[in-house]
């Protein structure tokens, strides 16, 4: 390499936007995934998007085969993914294309120029070269023949006798990583040990990645091309010990981890469907728990297994998204006639049918709130972030054994391949959700001891728990309508509407049991509240301190129970003068908030599949405070 | 009370996990306080009988013992006997019952249904529950009608059925149950007649020793909807002429006189002949391959003059359940029992003072 280092600039930046954009089989999001590890090890605070295609291997060289990932850091603590990226790496012209409307004028463009061909131009549908004909003027263009480098790097490496001229190429995804993270100054020894790690069986493939990374990283040093880099203070955090995590995975623990609290064996039953087939990937690894996965024929069977498992004592779930909710509906119904735990995991995506697979949207609330035949109430949690996804699950987990009840955990495609820092919980701090199962007879018939099953406990109407095994409490439970108490078959009148009474009234008697709603307004002075629910919380936090630093009051609070709603929320929303819902949706919660409250909330809604940008909402919220 | 849910008998067999009854039960243990609500002259009230005469038996504590049912008339079997029980959604319960099986394999689970529960909207599941293996037992009420709905054709109708659904006779062709078993790797498959209560009692027996899914498809009569459907197989003057009782290590051989018996054909299926033909086959149930099992299922009333019952086939395999739990039990050995707090915290983590 070069002897001649020039003196450079290092600008110092309180947060950074990177995206890096290339084909479905460029390694985008190992390239971001990296480059976020990278990140958190050295401190920041950080907030991930990945944006990838529903095709495994989308046309190549086109946009609709173009995967992403953002990220975005910072030396404080920060809510989302960011807006707009600040640097955008273009693997190709398809991610130029795909990408280039999001990037603001004066920001930074990494471009491969030895993917720029006649022939990958046309794929990206330019009849000129972006490059030469005036579209990237605007931007700080940062022209690298990144592929030929890579293969002459690792060729260099090698001595030509490692790796062929195609898996050399394949490794100018770490040739971008290596020029990303000396351009930000990230600590590189991470990434080294994890492609050790990564191709231990295939040494030569490891040294052709880190040929090409460190290449990438040497690059940057002597090129001139670059001439500023940028640091990024680590953030001031909550003291602890952090690590990095997505939605998905926060979510599987938390399953295990209330499997652990509950003193439940953990079963999940599930079929396979973006985006949750996570979560039974992962529970599938942790067997030494006594964690059993059962991957079913079907969705049906899927949340069938897990029911079947819940009648013999176990805490039964299923992982599913909106169209194997629609499937598993009857058994839903089933399940809150039967009164048996069970949580229904809905990582929601765009919709209706297929719509789309790995995109973000929370539109799956009225199904899982109304989504049944007759009244079939069942409790809804939601997380606010991916961290948050492993309280949330622990709660959903409560509420179903303490009750006996289904629950709807509504997680989405955002949370769940999302990743943050999480500071770790503390194992002294997690509930007890230890659960006793009935072992005695309940009630004196004319021929002595009886069990009842569906004798409930006056405070929490839930029904006892007896297992199959138990000697004395053998009983028959079913869909049919059952006697109050004794739990016969009953067509009675009087006895279904009071059974019907009795199953409501048991879920929103959880509203005594859960946290009130709280409100965030530093100022104290808010007229405006803005009310959300699930994985909208960071950008709307984020929004609303823009609107704040500007001297405009604005309140926020989020529901993290949507069925029943915290005691309190009515009274909350009464005390403003008005009430805005943003959802990606178009209007699911602001039907139920009228509907309950007869509150007039203002709806702001988009579907567009991603999440909102804070200064979109910044904008709507000031329109409403100013109106 | 002992619930066993960590897989701990590696080695054992499922059925040697079941818990054994301390003493000998008796029909009255197994008989529920539920009114029985058939119709008078149902098929089911001898199956209900047979079932609860069987199972004291079987010597498996009652409270071990777990039916499942879906919907249909044959559904409501659970509320009659006296042991754990649940009356599932319509085609479900082999689904739910795979879950209450690979959970507790110290219980006895069972699943009742029908030929409309389990081969027409349940049809997936029970596809899929015996290519499994679980250690299942099934049992399928055939009356070759929709009984519950009142009177529809089923997919076990005969074409050309005259029902209030099809007044100018069913188009579609019906499954014939025992192949539909085989075709989907079921272990052991067998068929037996409501009324016949040694016969059915010898099926059940069989298939609750046998380790995995079985499924036994029973001719159950609906004096309602399809009266008289097996009248051929139960009339006592010449039932003996149409009914092939398979027995293990038997020859083929059938009739009054037992003048008839069965032999392949050049093309591979199955013949009728003259029981002293030399290539009389011999019934091997437990063959590891099913062609002989699927050639005599293919054997009819309609096409052959004679129907065959018992046990078509019955072999010994690995059952999901058992290497279910035993993947738990031997990560637990392997790696330990899992460190919550370890696992949650990960390879990469960082401390913030």
């Amino acid at each position: 390499m070069s002897e001649h280092v020039r003196e450079r600039e290092t600008r110092r930046l309180d947060r950074v936007v990177v995206r890096f954009a290339g084909d479905s089989g460029d390694g985008m999001q190992l390239t971001g995934e990296q480059f976020t590890s990278e990140t958190a090890t050295f401190g920041n605070d950080l907030s991930t998007l990945p944006d990838f295609p529903a095709e495994i291997r989308a046309p190549a060289g086109t946009p609709a085969g173009v995967s992403g990932f953002q990220l975005h850091f910072s030396d404080h603590d920060i809510l989302t993914p960011g807006d707009a990226p600040d640097v955008l790496v273009a693997m190709n012209p398809a991610a130029l294309k795909a990408n280039l409307k999001d990037l603001p004028p004066g920001a930074n463009l990494i471009v491969n120029t030895d993917a720029f061909t006649s022939g990958n131009l046309k794929k990206a549908g330019y009849a000129t070269d972006p490059l030469t004909d005036g579209t990237v003027d605007p931007y700080v263009v940062h022209r690298v023949p990144l592929t030929s480098m890579t293969i002459n790097a690792v060729h260099a490496t090698d001595g030509g006798g490692g790796v062929n001229k195609k898996e050399a190429e394949r490794a100018k995804n770490m040739f971008a990583l290596g020029l990303m993270s000396w351009l930000y100054h990230r600590p590189t020894e991470g990434t080294v040990g994890f492609l050790e790690k990564k191709f231990a069986k295939r040494p030569e493939i490891a040294a052709a990645n880190i040929a090409a990374f460190r290449a990438g990283f040497n690059y940057g040093e002597t090129t001139e091309s670059f001439t500023v880099t940028y640091e990024v203070a680590p953030a001031r955090m909550k003291s602890g010990t952090y690590r990095r995590i997505s939605g998905n995975l926060a979510l599987s623990y938390g399953l295990v981890a209330a499997g652990e609290l509950t003193g439940l064996p953990v079963y999940l039953g599930s079929y396979p469907i973006t985006p949750a087939s996570d979560i039974l990937h992962e529970l599938s690894k942790h067997k030494r728990f006594g964690v059993r996965t059962f991957q079913a024929e079907d969705e049906i069977a899927g949340i069938g297994a897990a029911l079947g498992a819940s009648f013999g004592g176990a805490l039964g779930i299923t992982t599913t998204s909106g169209p194997g909710v629609a499937l598993k509906s009857e058994t839903i119904g089933l399940a809150v006639s039967l009164e048996l735990p069970l949580v229904i995991v809905d990582i929601q995506r765009g919709g209706p049918s297929t719509g789309l697979p790995t995109k973000t949207e929370q539109a799956d609330l009225l199904q899982a709130m109304f989504g049944r035949n007759g009244e079939a109430p069942v409790p809804i949690v939601a997380p606010r972030s991916p961290g948050d996804c492993f309280d949330a699950a622990i709660e959903a987990a409560r509420i179903a054994t303490k009750y006996r009840t289904p629950v709807f955990l509504l997680s989405d495609g955002y949370l769940a391949n999302g990743s943050e820092p999480w500071l770790l919980p503390v194992r002294e701090e997690l509930p007890d959700l230890r659960v006793e199962f009935a072992t005695e007879p309940n009630h004196v018939g004319d021929k002595g001891p009886e069990f009842w099953p569906y004798l409930r406990d006056p405070e929490t109407l839930a029904r006892p728990w007896a297992v199959p095994g138990t000697a004395g409490l053998e009983h028959r439970i079913g869909g049919i309508e059952k006697s109050d108490g004794q739990g016969n078959i009953s067509y009675d009148p009087a006895n279904h509407d009071k059974m019907v009474r009795l199953r409501a009234a048991k879920v929103a008697g959880i509203a005594n049991d859960i946290a009130p709603l709280e409100v965030d307004d530093p100022s104290g002075e808010a007229r405006v509240l803005v009310l959300g629910w699930g994985s909208t919380f960071g950008p709307i936090a984020a929004g609303c301190r823009r609107v704040r630093a500007k001297g405009l009051p604005v309140a926020q609070a989020h529901l993290r129970h949507l069925n029943p709603f915290p005691a309190n929320t009515g009274e909350v929303l009464r005390s403003y003068d008005k009430v805005l819902i943003p959802e990606m949706n178009l209007g699911q919660l602001r039907t139920l908030i009228r509907a309950e409250f007869l509150v007039d909330a203002i709806g702001y809604n988009q579907v567009r599949g991603l999440p909102f940008k804070a200064a979109e909402l910044a904008g709507v919220l000031e329109d409403v405070i100013n109106q | 009370m002992t619930v066993t849910t960590n897989g701990s008998g590696v080695s054992n067999r499922l059925l040697d996990l079941v818990p054994t009854a301390p003493a000998q039960q008796t029909r009255k243990d197994f008989t529920s306080d539920q009114e029985v609500r058939w119709c008078p002259g149902c098929g089911d009230y001898a199956i209900l009988a047979t079932v609860q005469g069987f199972l004291p038996d079987l010597g498996v504590a009652r409270e071990n013992i777990v039916f499942i049912s879906g919907i249909g008339c044959s559904s409501r079997f659970p509320y009659y006997l006296q042991t754990y029980g649940m009356h599932s959604i319509h085609g479900r319960a082999p689904a739910i019952a795979s879950g209450l099986a690979t959970s507790r394999p110290d219980l006895s689970v069972w699943v009742v249904t029908g030929d409309g529960d389990a081969l027409s909207i349940g049809g997936n599941h029970l596809l899929h529950a015996l290519r499994r293996n679980v250690n299942l037992k099934i049992l399928m009420f055939n009356n070759r009608i929709y009984g519950l709905t009142k009177g529809q054709y089923s997919p076990t109708s005969e074409v050309g059925k005259v029902t209030k659904s099809t007044p100018f006779g069913s188009l579609d062709r019906p499954y014939n149950p025992v192949s539909l078993a085989l075709g989907a790797e079921a272990t052991f498959v067998g068929r037996s007649i409501d009324s016949d209560r040694a016969h059915l009692t010898s099926v059940l027996r069989a298939a609750a020793e046998h380790p995995g899914t079985a499924f036994v498809e029973i001719f159950q009569n609906c004096n309602i909807f399809n009266d008289g459907a097996f009248d051929p197989l139960k009339d006592r003057t010449s039932r003996d002429d149409v009914t092939l009782r398979l027995t293990d290590g038997e020859p083929l051989v059938f009739g009054t006189e037992r003048d008839k018996g069965v032999r392949r054909a050049a093309d591979g299926s199955l013949e009728v002949v003259s029981a002293d033909s030399p290539d009389v086959l011999v019934h091997d149930a437990g063959a590891a391959d099913p062609s002989l099992a699927f050639a005599l299922s293919r054997i009819t009333g309609d096409t052959h003059g004679v129907t065959p019952v018992g046990i078509f086939r019955n072999v010994d395999v690995p059952t999901y359940d058992e290497t279910f739990n035993q993947q738990i039990a031997q990560a637990k050995e392997r790696q330990g029992e899992g460190d919550l707090m370890s696992l949650i915290s990960g390879t990469e983590t960082w401390t913030i003072d």
